[in-house]
């Protein structure tokens, strides 16, 4: 181990480190929640988690996104056909085999269910 | 194998007419080659930083913290296990040569007559078994894990040197390959997924460590006092991303571990170091 002569042990720095979050998109453990809106399942860290990857600049409260995929933004313009875009939500790897985008309905990340509402939600972002 | 030669085309890594079997040193330069494309500013040296390498004020709070380490004293704990004789009066020291000085960047090796990888941890304890000693199990991080802060500190500043040579050898760096491609559980994501093709982006704000240099510093103590294997690490990735993990010293592990290693060949080792 390196050590370098510096005094001070910097408290704050290492809590401000460890103050980031981690990423997480394992399964929830707080049990099957209430309805959940579009919304919802989209920030959710064990359901969409799309933040991880996808910016949202027009959705208030969508932070600290990931920078992986591209943002998520005027919807509706670029995907005139609703069901268009439900098949990207549904396996991204149909049009992308090497995207990193997982299958959420072919892999049942999200239920049939979830993805119509997840789709709703992104179609008017 | 298609798979992998997917990913490595898919990164745009593999130009032209390498084949299938490209050697592990072919495999290495055109990691080293993508990643140089990719951040023309890292300097070789960067790399063994992980992720800190793309954020100057963590990689300025990693220095503070590396000055003064909050588990200095399980570093002390770790040299005294190093040590402390076995009951028949032989210490770790006898096991290696040079007395254990720069030797771990040599592992894992493929031993042809046992007929599989030897990790550094392995080495410990075959030498544990050798003078009469319980061998730590691999998943305890109390024992094994925190063994191996002073002993691969030992070897900090040697160049990472593994070497793939012979049919065992390079079987298992294939498989240690082709498991770092492939798609695994139920989110689909790959190792390279994350640490190949997104190394540099960021999961929501965390910044992803690029594959080469992974194995050069290790055990980490995470959040500053948890001591962490690299084997240790694998399985934390696996869980956040819902995929099964395996066992520290799964042959799985061991061969991941190999290729991981051989990709952070010529990097200067650094143990024991801090990570969030
Ligand atoms: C781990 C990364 C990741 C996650 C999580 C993710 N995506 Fe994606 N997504 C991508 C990437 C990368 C692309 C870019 C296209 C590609 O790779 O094929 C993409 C593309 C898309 C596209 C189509 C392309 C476009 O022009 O916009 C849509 C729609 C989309 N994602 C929606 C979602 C939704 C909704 C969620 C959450 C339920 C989600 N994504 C979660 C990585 C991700
Ligand atoms: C969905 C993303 C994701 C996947 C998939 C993933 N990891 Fe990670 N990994 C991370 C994040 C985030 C970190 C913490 C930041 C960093 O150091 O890269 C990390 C850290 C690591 C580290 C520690 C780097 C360091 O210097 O501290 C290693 C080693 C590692 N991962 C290896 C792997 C391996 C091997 C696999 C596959 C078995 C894997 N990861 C799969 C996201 C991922």
């Amino acid at each position: 181990m390196r050590r370098k002569q510096t005094s001070l042990m910097l408290a704050a720095s290492l809590a401000s480190l460890l103050s980031i979050g981690s990423v997480h998109f394992a399964a929830a453990a707080d049990g099957a929640k209430k309805d959940m809106t579009g919304e919802e399942l989209a920030f959710d860290k064990s359901k969409g988690n799309c933040l991880a990857c996808h910016a949202m600049p027009n959705v208030p409260g969508a932070e600290a996104p990931g920078n992986i995929a591209p943002p998520l933004v005027d919807m509706k313009a670029r995907f005139p056909d609703k069901a268009k875009l439900r098949e990207r939500i549904w396996d991204e790897m149909k049009f992308n085999p090497n995207t990193s985008m997982p299958p959420f309905g072919l892999h049942k990340i999200l239920t049939e269910q979830e993805i119509d509402k997840v789709t709703d939600f992104i179609y008017g972002i | 194998m298609k798979k992998i030669l997917m990913a490595f085309v898919s990164a745009g890594v593999l130009v032209g007419a390498v084949s299938a079997h490209a050697t592990p040193e072919q495999d290495r330069e055109h990691a080293i080659q993508y990643f140089k494309n990719k951040f023309p500013n890292l300097k070789w040296g960067d790399y063994t930083k992980g992720a800190l390498a793309f954020n100057k004020d963590a990689w300025d709070q990693y220095e503070s913290i590396m000055s003064f380490p909050p588990f200095e004293s399980q570093i002390e704990q770790s040299k005294k296990m190093w040590e402390t004789p076995f009951k028949n009066g032989k210490t770790y020291a006898s096991c290696f040569p040079n007395g254990g000085k720069n030797v771990a960047g040599n592992y894992p090796y493929f031993d042809d007559k046992l007929g599989k990888l030897v990790t550094f941890e392995m080495a410990l304890n075959q030498c544990r078994e050798k003078n009469g000693e319980q061998p730590y199990s691999y998943s305890d991080m109390k024992t094994m894990g925190l063994l191996t802060a002073y002993a691969r500190s030992l070897s900090d500043g040697m160049l990472m040197n593994v070497e793939v040579v012979g049919p065992g050898a390079t079987a298992a760096y294939e498989a240690g390959k082709e498991m770092f491609f492939s798609r695994r559980g139920q989110l689909n994501f790959s190792c390279g997924t994350c640490h190949y093709d997104n190394a540099g982006n960021r999961v929501r704000s965390e910044l992803l460590s690029p594959l080469i240099g992974q194995a050069t510093h290790w055990p980490a103590f995470r959040a500053g006092e948890n001591v962490s294997t690299l084997q240790n690490r694998y399985k934390g990735c696996n869980q956040n991303v819902r995929a099964q993990p395996f066992k520290e010293g799964s042959d799985e592990y061991n061969n991941l571990e190999y290729f991981e290693s051989y990709m952070s060949n010529g990097l200067p080792m650094e143990a024991a170091v801090f990570r969030k």
